[in-house]
């Protein structure tokens, strides 16, 4: 079957566009979204199962699926305009290209998500994954504008817009965000931009875990204005103790003063990282997301930081943990059984706090879904808006897993 | 006829006997939508929910609040005052508008440049189907169980259910605000000022633009907020935040202001003068009933570096129609609100207005721009989508509502124009049925 796959794709695509990977299994690599239709009309009409990938360096590209369609042909920066802080990008661009290009132009984007530099865009937006300046700036939703849509049967939509401020019709791109690619393959994407700011500091204090998330939450009260307020576990900081990393953004003044009312607050030892340091904590922070196979993120108010991860420690481990106490999210990273997991998740849930597997290994995906069991009647919404959107469905993708709780 | 159920039992009630009766309805809060979308054509039941206007809860350490969709918006930014936390949406008219039409329209205002508009601010919504089923989406946190429903709903203007309760994020109030009134010789200057303030990387709380018609009207009116009735346009800036970087964010803003040719800058002395100035703004729609008895309200958003020209060739627009076209709007989003004032009686009159309208909206989409950017399609801008969206992607529009109502009862015939949708074009059993009863 793969070489009439082959035979099919090359003759849709032309040479350049088809490989295969190192199982002999066919890859497209469109450079364009007609392209990306053109093959997902094609399994559609063939009853083939497309399997996405990115570069492979977030979720594993292990899916069972007939052939591979690859986002990585679609890596132009359609456009960037610091002056109406929106950018145009195609899914495939790396998020540390990018963030180049836009620091070169006087711009930023504040998204930090787990992960290494080369993950695309694309794959955030899937994933819906966000880090430490979730807290100041929102979740990757609030970042996205509007994009292009193929859907499993090979229709290209238009979602939203590329203007900050659009109601026109419905935001079909919050489907998008966090749908890990059931509802289609995002090809291209209007992103929110910021001005690169004038000034930044890092603060680290080290301590044990219970008196950091007192001191976030004292912080939190006292309305500091922080771009990201997270805490770590001792191995993702490469420290003997918990660390609590305060990050903040702004004019000079604006910095300098924050700086000074966050280290006035409490007892804790602060220290300003410089430059360097500060480069060197961030960075080892998003690569700790990849120290482990499996990856989760739980929604935990800050009040209910220790104890959740007094939970995680009884069934599982803390070893990569990392929480932002107001962003209101937790993420573990580490190895576990389908079965450990599964207690986490029912446990989570008697709690209120819904658990979202954001990568692992494809039988883990399976079994255990990104998200699992819905709330009472939600399953039978997100089942139709799927097969809006991925009629047979095409696209290997386990939101449920096989068995809910 | 209309209903006003009093309690969220109530309303599941109507629903589930409406969806046994197979009958159409529309959900209505206070009414103050600028679009139509809760205007019910003679076979729709108006399901009003201003008595479902309870605030449930407030956490204020979670920065939570759980409210009936009929609770007004100021209203609840009103009681969370003593907790030092406001609820930041603020549309103009946040004095009337239910956070229940707020959600459906996913509302802005002026303070959303800094603080985001409804979509940013709802975590979780229990929602009531059209088919009379109850589900909860999102979650209080903000990560919630599955895709991002709660994101999808907002904004669906009505169609998808009714948000029965509606948990919202509250946000602290700034310890400092700085409230500017800078006044401008042309238009031209006041956009090209926004221009270099947004460049700067300053992100004001609210940055806002009216032009010399609007100014006269408010200044003429009950509002008036002492703007400078001979300036080409003035722009409202507001910054807030701890009292050292409001000082030095507010010194930098005066400088841009005075570079990009402001005439005078005024910083308001106290709440009552920041106030009187807001109010000037907020009730500037009402003001220009002086200038005739109807107004068009537009709503349409641009990048904002196009402002400048959009603006120029909106003004030549009214020029040639021969209308006076008045123009107050959030200009640190590009969001315009440009406002033509006439007397429907007069037909010739009212034909030059709709096709003014009609062109303005053809040059914000030109310049990469929006046909609404708060407003809402609605019925008003239903002819307008096709400006911005091909028939396949209203198709996908259509087919997303059908996951939420697929008898299409809530609130039909709104924001999708189903006879560009591709299904529809393709389908002559619906183009005949369409042919027969008026509309598809």
């Amino acid at each position: 079957m793969s070489d009439a796959i082959l035979m099919r794709l090359r003759h849709a695509l032309g040479d350049a566009a088809v490989e295969q990977d190192a199982d002999g299994r066919p890859r497209a690599v469109p450079d364009s979204a007609d392209g990306v239709a053109q093959v997902c009309g094609l399994a559609h009409e063939q009853g083939w199962r497309i399997r996405v990938e990115d570069r492979g360096t977030w979720m594993p590209a292990d899916a069972p699926a007939d052939l591979a369609l690859s986002t990585s042909g679609l890596c132009r920066m359609v456009d960037v305009a610091p002056a109406d802080l929106v950018a145009t990008v195609e899914a495939g661009v790396s998020l540390g290209v990018f963030q180049r290009e836009l620091d070169r132009q006087g711009a930023w984007i504040a998204l930090d998500p787990p992960g290494r530099p080369e993950r695309s865009i694309g794959s955030i937006v899937a994933t819906g994954t966000a880090g430490p300046l979730r807290h100041g700036f929102g979740p990757v939703k609030d970042h996205i504008l509007g994009g292009t849509i193929v859907t499993g049967d090979g229709r290209i939509i238009k979602a939203g817009g590329s203007v900050v401020k659009n109601v026109a019709g419905y935001d079909l791109t919050k489907l998008q965000v966090g749908g890990f690619g059931a509802f289609g393959v995002v090809t291209q994407l209007h992103l929110r931009l910021r001005a690169r700011p004038a000034a930044r500091a890092t603060l680290l204090a080290l301590g044990k875990r219970d008196v950091l998330t007192h001191q976030a939450r004292a912080l939190m009260a006292e309305r500091l204005g922080a771009a990201a307020m997270e805490l770590f576990a001792p191995a993702i900081a490469g420290e003997a103790d918990w660390v609590l990393a305060i990050e903040l953004v702004g004019t000079a003044e604006s910095v300098a003063d924050e700086v000074a009312r966050a280290t006035a607050s409490g007892d804790l030892a602060w220290e300003r990282a410089d430059a360097e340091r500060s480069a060197a904590f961030w960075h080892a922070a998003e690569r700790a997301a990849t120290g482990g196979a499996i990856t989760f993120r739980l929604g935990v108010f800050a009040d209910g930081l220790d104890e959740i991860i007094d939970l995680l420690a009884e069934h599982l481990d803390t070893e990569l943990v990392s929480g932002g106490p107001g962003s209101g999210l937790l993420r573990w990273t580490g190895d576990a059984t389908v079965e450990k997991l599964k207690t986490v998740r029912r446990l989570a849930a008697e709690r209120e706090i819904p658990l979202t597997l954001e990568r692992a290994p494809w039988p883990i995906r399976h079994a255990f879904g990104h998200y699992g069991a819905y709330r009472e009647g939600v399953g039978a919404l997100v089942s139709k808006l799927r097969s809006t959107f991925d009629p047979d469905p095409t696209f290997a993708v386990a939101l449920e897993g096989i068995e809910h709780e | 006829m209309v209903v006003l159920p009093g309690s969220r039992e109530e309303c599941i009630s109507v629903i589930r006997l409406l969806s046994t009766m197979g009958l159409p309805w529309v959900a209505r809060g206070a009414g103050t939508g600028l679009s139509g979308g809760a205007l019910a054509d003679d076979d729709s039941v108006l399901v009003v929910l201003t008595r479902m206007n309870r605030i449930l809860s407030v956490d204020p350490v979670r920065r939570r609040a759980v409210v009936e969709p009929g609770v007004v918006n100021a209203r609840l930014s009103e009681a969370i005052l003593p907790l030092g936390l406001h609820y930041a949406p603020d549309p103009s008219s946040q004095s009337a508008c239910t956070l229940g039409g707020n959600v459906a329209e996913n509302a802005g205002g002026p303070h959303c440049l800094k603080y985001g508009v409804t979509t940013n601010h709802v975590v979780e919504l229990e929602v009531l189907l059209p088919n009379g089923n109850v589900v909860r989406l999102g979650c209080s946190q903000g990560d919630g169980w599955g895709p991002d429903l709660v994101g999808l709903f907002v904004g669906s203007e009505g169609m998808f259910g009714i948000a029965l309760t509606i948990t919202l994020r509250l946000t602290p109030i700034p310890p400092a605000i700085r409230t500017l009134l800078a006044d401008f010789a042309t238009v031209r200057a006041a956009s090209e000022a926004v221009g270099s303030i947004i460049a700067a990387g300053i992100v004001p709380a609210a940055l806002e633009m009216m032009d010399q018609a609007c100014i006269v009207a408010v200044e003429s009116s009950i509002y008036a907020a002492g703007y400078p009735v001979d300036a080409g346009a003035i722009l409202l800036v507001e910054v807030d935040g701890w009292p050292a970087a409001v000082g030095a964010e507010s010194a930098a803003v005066e400088t841009l202001l005075t570079a990009a040719g402001a005439r005078t800058i005024r910083a308001a002395s106290s709440a009552d003068e920041r106030a009187r100035l807001w109010q000037g703004r907020k009730k500037a729609f009402g003001a220009m009933g002086r200038i005739a008895p109807d107004l068009v309200v537009q709503d349409a958003v641009v990048p904002r570096s196009a402002l400048p020209d959009v603006l120029e060739q909106i003004l030549a627009i009214g020029r040639t129609y021969r209308l006076i076209v008045a123009n107050v709007f959030h200009a640190g989003d590009g969001n315009l609100h440009p406002n033509i004032c006439y007397d429907r009686r007069d037909a010739d009159l009212s034909g030059r207005v709709q096709r003014a309208a009609r062109e303005i909206m053809a040059v914000c989409v030109a310049a990469g721009g929006s046909i609404t950017g708060e407003h809402g399609v609605g019925s008003d801008k239903l002819d307008y989508m096709p400006m911005i969206f091909d028939p396949e992607s209203l198709s996908a529009m259509c087919a997303v509502r059908q996951a939420f109502d697929p008898e299409q009862r809530a609130n039909p015939r709104k924001v999708v124009p189903v006879h560009h949708c591709n299904e529809w074009r393709r389908n002559p059993k619906a183009r005949a049925a369409a042919g027969r009863n008026g509309h598809p």
